[in-house]
């Protein structure tokens, strides 16, 4: 059978979403922006300790993905996970609320910032190994397919965990028993601070699907509107029974890997290239308003509005109270 | 009641589970077609399909980490690996994935699967089949570890191990599979035939996790075991006539410290045996416990007698072994205290 393996063009043509999707776009995009840049200076703060790995220049991807499934369909990530949160619709509260460790947490501060989960909005976590929760995500594409539902997972992980092998194991698995998975390979191009170049043999990461008969492709992952094209044919596949396919997003992370990276690894110019000429956000915006979805006055209310959100999310995570200490006993094991 | 190996009550154990929940799932390397190397899931793929039985890949880490995820979906994955000396590249699935899930989730997602695996020697296995890894998991916060000794507890333990909510690593002794081996490699292997715990009842019925059984009561000291060493233990007790208590853990975790204090206070000698290593073996963690809960009735130091602290032999594997010979010997030492 022949099977797509291509990198799709930057000029690609693709279908036109209605306005108000657009706007939701625009607008999820951006509520993971301020999420991100106010979870920055609450750690700068002190407010948030350890390890935080900001999402900021990737959005696209996960919003564009979110809006190429449906209800029911289940996503699982690695650590670079708030935007995730937020896309499945996760509370910004509840997820700045564990970033602090506090009990408004989605996992009452048990958690923390790599490590929030969400039944409701079938969210399987963040997962702070890298790679492990590649197997993960395979195993609960086999349940989907189990118990006969017609729904796929969505599972996200990095160029430095597609080196993993745990990766190609579930390659395996996945297309041997056709499960309804997509492998989103959210290609940041650092490995925290090791880059595809210095890491990789093979640096067309939709292409390592290919000794398994996986189609891959590889999407400009700065595009939302290119994330979701791709996206949707992917997610059609996998729904029909087709088993999984491999989708390589290109997109760039301006922030450091976490909070205590010094970047020697790249410059700042190319970090400013990125940002001024293919910044996911700014692009959407100007789509918006050249195509006369929207204006500056109404965009300039859905910045006004999440910003509200974002400074309500920081406050509930900063007032939420400290989980007591006898939370360290519970959840363990069922009975303890 | 019909007679059983340990293999054929779990097996028997796996189709009662399938038959009365069809979110069971039995898979691993050999398991479907096959029916395991050790024959344990034989029959079950014909009985339930290749959906519910079914041959995986030669790939620990992949397996464990599907098996993680089907558990967090809402199956009960009931997964073997081929052998525990196998299961190393699964062990940070195991750690990071199965065990944390409940807490880093605050409970909103668990991961419900049994992991069987062979372990143990005493087949001529060399190192990379004979390995007795319980220590790595007991050492583990959010996994169960059970291991029995007879047919009987193994169909109950095993059934209880896939309804718990909680992941279970569950060790096969694979030296007990045909026979209550007792440490006597130079006669005749016994059968399960005729032994009592070979009768194993039809159905279903299930053993608690965390509950010891009292094999053989007795005042003069107490023998803490678990797999083979219970049957190494009872026959070396029986031969030299010394009136120990020896008691079967079952579960090592959660572990039921009550019956192993009551006993110990009531002999005042303990012995502890495995076959596993000596340094940071499960029989350390004994040790301290009985210390620390029965300091004041203790007439002796607490014994160990395991494998030595040497990668498990080829040639010498009845020297490694912790016999009938070592376990008496520490059984004497300590009397004579």
């Amino acid at each position: 059978m022949a099977r797509t393996r291509r990198k799709r063009k930057l000029d690609e043509p693709k279908p036109v979403p209605a306005t108000e999707e657009l706007l939701k776009y625009y607008n999820d995009m951006l509520m993971i922006r301020r999420f991100e840049e106010k979870a920055g200076q609450l750690y700068g703060m002190g407010l948030i300790g350890g390890f935080c790995h900001l999402y900021i220049g990737q959005e696209a991807v996960v919003v564009g993905m979110q809006a190429a499934i449906g209800e029911g369909d289940a996503v699982i990530t690695s650590y670079r996970d708030h935007g995730h949160m937020l896309a499945c619709g996760m509370a910004p509260k509840g997820v700045m609320a564990e970033l602090t460790g506090r009990s408004g947490g989605y996992s009452k501060g048990k958690g923390g910032s790599m490590h929030m989960f969400s039944r409701e909005q079938s969210f399987f976590g963040g997962h702070g190994i890298v790679g492990a929760q590649v197997p993960l995500g395979t195993g609960i594409a086999f349940g989907l397919k189990y118990r006969e539902t017609d729904r796929v997972c969505l599972t996200y992980f990095g160029d430095g965990s597609a080196n993993q092998g745990q990766v190609y194991e579930s390659f395996n698995m996945a297309e041997l028993w056709k499960l309804p998975v997509i492998y989103i390979i959210e290609n940041n191009q650092y490995a925290m601070g090791t880059s595809v170049q210095r890491s990789s043999a093979q640096t067309e990461l939709f292409r390592r699907g290919e000794s398994f008969g996986i189609p891959g492709e590889q999407v400009d992952g700065m595009d939302v509107l290119a994330v979701k094209a791709a996206g949707e044919e992917a997610v059609a596949w996998a729904r029909s029974g087709r088993g999984p396919y491999i989708l390589e997003m290109k997109t760039y992370r301006y922030r450091g890997h976490s909070m205590s990276d010094p970047a020697k690894y790249r410059t700042k110019e190319e970090v400013q290239r990125v940002r001024s000429e293919r910044d996911p956000i700014d692009r959407m915006r100007e789509f918006l308003v050249t195509g006369a979805h929207s204006d500056e006055v109404a965009l300039k209310a859905v910045d006004r509005d999440i910003k509200k959100a974002v400074t309500e999310a920081a406050e509930f995570a900063q007032n939420s109270p400290e989980p007591a200490t006898s939370e360290l006993y519970t959840d363990i094991l069922l009975e303890a | 009641m019909a007679t059983m190996t340990m293999i054929e009550a779990i097996r028997d154990a796996l189709d009662v589970a399938m038959g009365r929940d069809d979110d069971v799932v039995v898979f691993g390397e050999d398991v479907g077609y096959f029916g395991g190397v050790f024959r344990c899931t034989q029959g079950l793929q014909a009985k339930y399909g290749k959906t519910r039985c079914f041959d995986t890949p030669i790939n620990e880490s992949g397996i464990v980490g599907t098996a993680i995820g089907m558990a967090a979906y809402g199956l009960r994955p009931c997964l073997e690996i081929q052998f525990a000396d196998y299961v190393y590249p699964a062990y940070d699935q195991i750690v990071s994935e199965a065990a944390r899930l409940r807490h880093r989730s605050n409970g909103d997602f668990t991961a419900p699967l049994t992991i069987r695996m062979p372990t143990g020697g005493g087949i001529f296995g060399g190192q990379t089949h004979s390995q007795s890894p319980e220590a790595l998991f007991t050492h583990v916060a959010g996994l169960k570890t059970v291991v029995p000794s007879n047919p009987r507890d193994a169909k109950g333990l095993l059934l209880a191990a896939i309804e718990d909510d909680d992941p279970v690593i569950f060790l096969e002794p694979k030296r007990l599979y045909n026979g209550p081996f007792d440490g006597h490699h130079e006669r005749a292997v016994t059968p399960w035939a005729g032994h009592p715990l070979a009768e194993v009842p039809a159905g279903y019925y299930s053993e608690p996790l965390g509950r010891a059984a009292i094999r053989r009561p007795g005042a003069a000291a107490t023998v803490l075991a678990y797999g083979t060493m219970v049957h190494v233990a009872l026959a070396d007790v029986a031969a030299r006539g010394i009136d120990a208590e020896v008691v079967d853990l079952r579960t090592l975790l959660p572990l039921d410290l009550d019956c192993i204090a009551a006993s110990v206070r009531k002999t005042g000698r303990c012995v502890v045996v495995h076959e596993a290593t000596l340094t940071s073996g499960f029989g350390a963690e004994l040790a301290a416990l009985v210390q620390e809960h029965c300091f004041f009735h203790l007439e002796a130091p607490v014994a160990r007698v395991t494998g030595w602290d040497t990668p498990y032999p080829h040639a010498q594997e009845w020297d490694y072994f912790p016999g009938p010979a070592r376990v008496g010997e520490a059984l004497a030492a300590v009397l004579e205290i």
